[in-house]
C-alpha cells in the first residue's frame, strides 16, 4: 500500500471531521465524572433548619449550634461590649457590613443583629474557614496589645469583634457571615430560614 | 526472529536468549544499568534520587497494607486508625513507616532539588528532566495532602479546611468550585471518600508514571555531575565515555552504602521517634476530626510550611486584588516559578563550582529564606514574624526573578574540559 493520498483535501476533511466528532464525544463522556462529585441527594437533604434556645444564656456566653455541619455562634453581649462596639469603626475593614454576607433584614450597623444584645453568626473565618475562638475579655494579649474583646482565628491571626466585624490590616477579607434567622419566640431562634424576613 | 531492533543486544543463548527473541530484556539491562555510564566523579549529593525510588517503594508497600485495615468513612476512619496502631499484629510498624515516610520522602526530595539547583542539573539538555520532576513534586504534594486527611483526626480536617478554602480564594468560581471538590456544604465522609480514592489509586498511578518518565529521560541524556561537564563530549574508541562509569555495578554499590545509611535513620525514628516531635504526626491528630472547633494551634505537616508561610504573609491588598487573593497566588506562584528555573538560569556554566560570587550568594539566601519560611509556619503568628515571613517571600522570589541578570553579569570560572 503506498502511502501518497490521492486526494489530500478529502483526506483533511475526514481526519478533521473525525476529531471533531471523537473529541466532542470524548469531552461528553466526562459529564458523569464531573457531576458525581457535586453534593449527593443525601448531602443535600442534610442542610435543614435548626432550633437554638437561648433561654439559659447568660450575657458574655456563647452556644455553639450546628447547621449543616458548620459552627453557628450565638453571642449575647453585654451592655458594656455592645456600647464599646461603635466606638471600634475607625480600626475596622468593613464596619457597616457593606461587602460581607449577612441577610438583608439583619442591620448593617455595630450589633449586626436582630435583637442588639444577641448576634448570631458562622462562626468560620472568612480567611480560610478555620473556627476562631472566642475571647470576650477586655485584656491585652499576644496577639493584640490592645484587645477590646471579641474573636481571634489561630489559623491566620485574623481578629474580629463581638459583632463578627474583621479589623483592619488581617488576612480574612470580610465580616463573619450571618446566616439566614428569625425568633420563632423569645427564647427559639431558627437557624436556616427567613421566617418570612426575607 | 521477530521484527523489532534487529540490532538489539541479546544473550548467547539458554532462558535469557529465550526471553530476548521475545522482549528486549538484555537491551534494556544494559541501556539502564551495564552500560548507562554516569561520571566518576559523582558524590553523596547524587544519593537521593535513589532514596526517592526507595521511599517510593516503601510508601506503595505500606500503603496497601494499611488500606487492608483502613476504613475510609467519617464514622469509622479514626477507629480504624486506632485499630490498626493497637489491635492488628504489627500495624503499628507499618503505619509509622508509612507517615515517617511520608516525611522522608519530602526530606529526600528537597535534597535532591537542590543538589540540582546547585549542579545546574536542570539547564539544558537536562529541562525535561527537571520538568517532569518538578511534575512528581506537585503531585507528591497533593498526595501528602489527600492522605493527610484519611486518620480524620482534628488536624485532619482543618488542614484539610484551610488547604480546600484556597480555592475558594478564586474569584467568581471559588465558592462553587470548592463545595465541588467537598462534594457536600462541608468536608464530610464524602470528602473523605474521594480523598481515599485519590490517595491509594488516581496519585499513586500518575507518579509512578511520572517517575519512569524522569528516569527515561535521564537515561537519555545522561546523568550530570558535580562539575556540570557533559562526558559524551570524551569517549574511548568502544564510544564508552572515558570519565564515566556504568551504573551496574560501580555507581549501586555505592547507592547501597547510602541506603544503609538511610534505613538506619529511619528505624531509628520510626522505633523512637516516630511522631518526629510533633512534625510528623502532629499532636491534634490524635482527638478526631469536629467541624464545630478548630484546634488551638493549626500548622501544616512541616513539608508545606514554606508556602503556608507565604500564604500568611500576605496581609495587604494589592492592584485591586483582596489579600485572601493574592495569598493564594504567592504561594501557587513560588511553586509555578520553580518550573521555569531552566530558563531563568543563563549562565554559560552549570556547577556552583565555576559560576561567580552572586549565583552562590543568591543560592544561599534562597535556601536560608526557604527554611526560615519553614520554621515560620509551624509557629503562631506575631506581628514580628509576619514581617520576617513577608522579607523571606520577597527574597524568595527575587532568587528567581533576578536570576537572568546575575547569571548574565556575572564572571564565571573556566570550566576543565575534563571532570576533575
Amino acid at each position: 500500500m503506498s502511502n501518497e493520498v490521492e486526494n489530500p483535501t478529502r483526506r483533511r476533511v475526514l481526519v478533521g471531521a473525525s476529531l471533531v466528532v471523537g473529541g466532542v464525544g470524548g469531552v461528553s463522556a466526562l459529564t458523569p465524572f464531573v457531576a458525581s462529585w457535586n453534593p449527593s441527594a443525601k448531602a443535600r437533604a442534610a442542610g435543614a433548619p435548626v432550633k437554638a434556645d437561648i433561654s439559659k444564656l447568660e450575657p458574655g456566653g456563647q452556644v455553639i449550634v450546628a447547621w449543616r455541619g458548620k459552627p453557628v455562634w450565638i453571642v449575647r453581649r453585654t451592655a458594656e461590649a455592645l456600647a464599646n462596639l461603635a466606638v471600634l469603626d475607625d480600626s475596622l475593614a468593613d464596619p457597616d457590613s457593606a461587602k460581607s454576607k449577612q441577610p438583608k433584614y439583619v442591620p448593617g450597623n455595630a450589633a449586626r443583629a436582630l435583637r442588639d444584645e444577641v448576634v448570631v453568626m458562622i462562626g468560620l473565618c472568612t480567611h480560610l474557614g478555620c473556627s476562631p475562638t472566642y475571647r470576650p475579655e477586655v485584656v491585652p494579649t499576644d496577639f493584640d496589645a490592645n484587645w477590646q474583646g471579641g474573636f481571634y482565628c489561630p489559623c491566620h491571626g485574623s481578629t474580629f469583634d463581638l459583632s463578627g466585624r474583621v479589623y483592619k490590616g488581617k488576612p480574612a477579607p470580610t465580616n463573619l457571615e450571618i446566616p439566614p434567622h428569625f425568633y420563632e419566640s423569645d427564647t427559639i431562634i431558627l437557624i436556616g430560614e427567613d421566617g418570612g424576613n426575607a | 526472529m521477530g521484527v523489532g531492533n534487529p540490532n538489539r543486544a541479546k544473550a548467547e543463548s539458554g532462558i535469557v536468549r529465550w526471553i530476548d527473541d521475545r522482549f528486549p530484556l538484555t537491551q534494556m539491562w544494559q541501556d539502564h544499568m551495564s552500560k548507562y555510564y554516569a561520571s566518576r566523579t559523582l558524590n553523596f549529593w547524587y544519593v537521593f534520587g535513589v532514596l526517592a525510588l526507595l521511599v517510593l517503594v516503601n510508601q506503595i508497600l505500606t500503603g496497601i497494607w494499611l488500606t487492608m485495615s483502613y476504613e475510609p468513612s467519617a464514622e469509622g476512619a479514626f477507629a480504624s486508625v486506632e485499630y490498626i496502631m493497637r489491635d492488628v499484629e504489627m500495624g503499628w510498624i507499618i503505619r509509622y513507616m508509612h507517615s515517617s515516610g511520608a516525611s522522608a520522602f519530602f526530606i529526600v526530595v528537597y535534597l535532591h532539588m537542590f543538589r540540582g539547583l546547585m549542579y545546574g542539573s536542570y539547564q539544558k539538555p537536562r529541562e525535561l528532566i527537571w520538568l517532569f520532576g518538578m511534575a512528581i513534586y506537585l503531585a507528591l504534594m497533593a498526595e501528602g495532602f489527600f492522605g493527610y486527611l484519611l486518620p480524620w483526626g482534628q488536624m485532619s480536617y482543618w488542614g484539610a479546611q484551610v488547604i480546600l478554602s484556597l480555592a475558594g480564594a478564586i474569584p467568581v468560581v471559588g465558592e462553587d468550585l470548592v463545595q465541588w471538590i467537598r462534594g457536600d456544604y462541608l468536608i464530610s465522609g464524602i470528602t473523605l471518600n474521594r480523598f481515599f480514592s485519590l490517595h491509594v489509586i488516581a496519585l499513586p498511578m500518575v507518579i509512578i508514571g511520572l517517575v519512569v518518565l524522569h528516569i527515561l529521560a535521564l537515561h537519555d541524556v545522561g546523568s550530570n555531575n558535580p562539575d556540570g561537564i557533559e562526558i559524551d563530549q570524551n569517549k574511548d574508541e568502544n564510544g564508552v565515555p572515558v570519565d564515566g562509569v556504568a551504573f551496574w555495578p560501580y555507581h549501586v554499590i555505592k547507592d547501597l552504602v547510602a541506603v544503609g545509611v538511610f534505613l538506619t535513620v529511619f528505624c531509628l525514628v520510626i522505633f523512637f521517634f516516630p511522631e518526629g516531635g510533633g512534625y510528623f504526626i502532629e499532636k491534634p491528630n490524635y482527638e478526631p476530626a469536629n467541624s464545630l472547633k478548630t484546634p488551638e494551634h493549626i500548622a501544616p505537616v512541616w513539608y508545606f510550611t514554606p508556602y503556608y508561610s507565604m500564604l500568611r504573609a500576605i496581609t495587604f491588598p494589592l492592584f485591586g486584588l483582596d489579600a485572601k487573593f493574592l495569598g493564594v497566588i504567592t504561594m501557587g506562584g513560588a511553586i509555578a516559578i520553580l518550573f521555569v528555573m531552566p530558563w531563568l538560569d543563563r549562565s554559560p556554566v552549570k556547577s556552583m563550582r565555576y559560576k561567580g560570587w552572586m549565583s552562590r550568594l543568591w543560592l544561599g539566601i534562597f535556601v536560608v529564606s526557604f527554611v526560615i519560611l519553614g520554621y515560620l509556619g509551624t509557629l503562631a503568628t506575631t506581628e514580628g514574624r509576619t514581617m520576617v515571613a513577608q522579607l523571606c517571600t520577597a527574597l524568595y522570589f527575587l532568587y528567581f526573578i533576578l536570576m537572568p541578570f546575575y547569571t548574565r553579569m556575572e564572571v564565571t570560572k573556566p570550566v576543565p574540559a575534563r571532570v576533575v
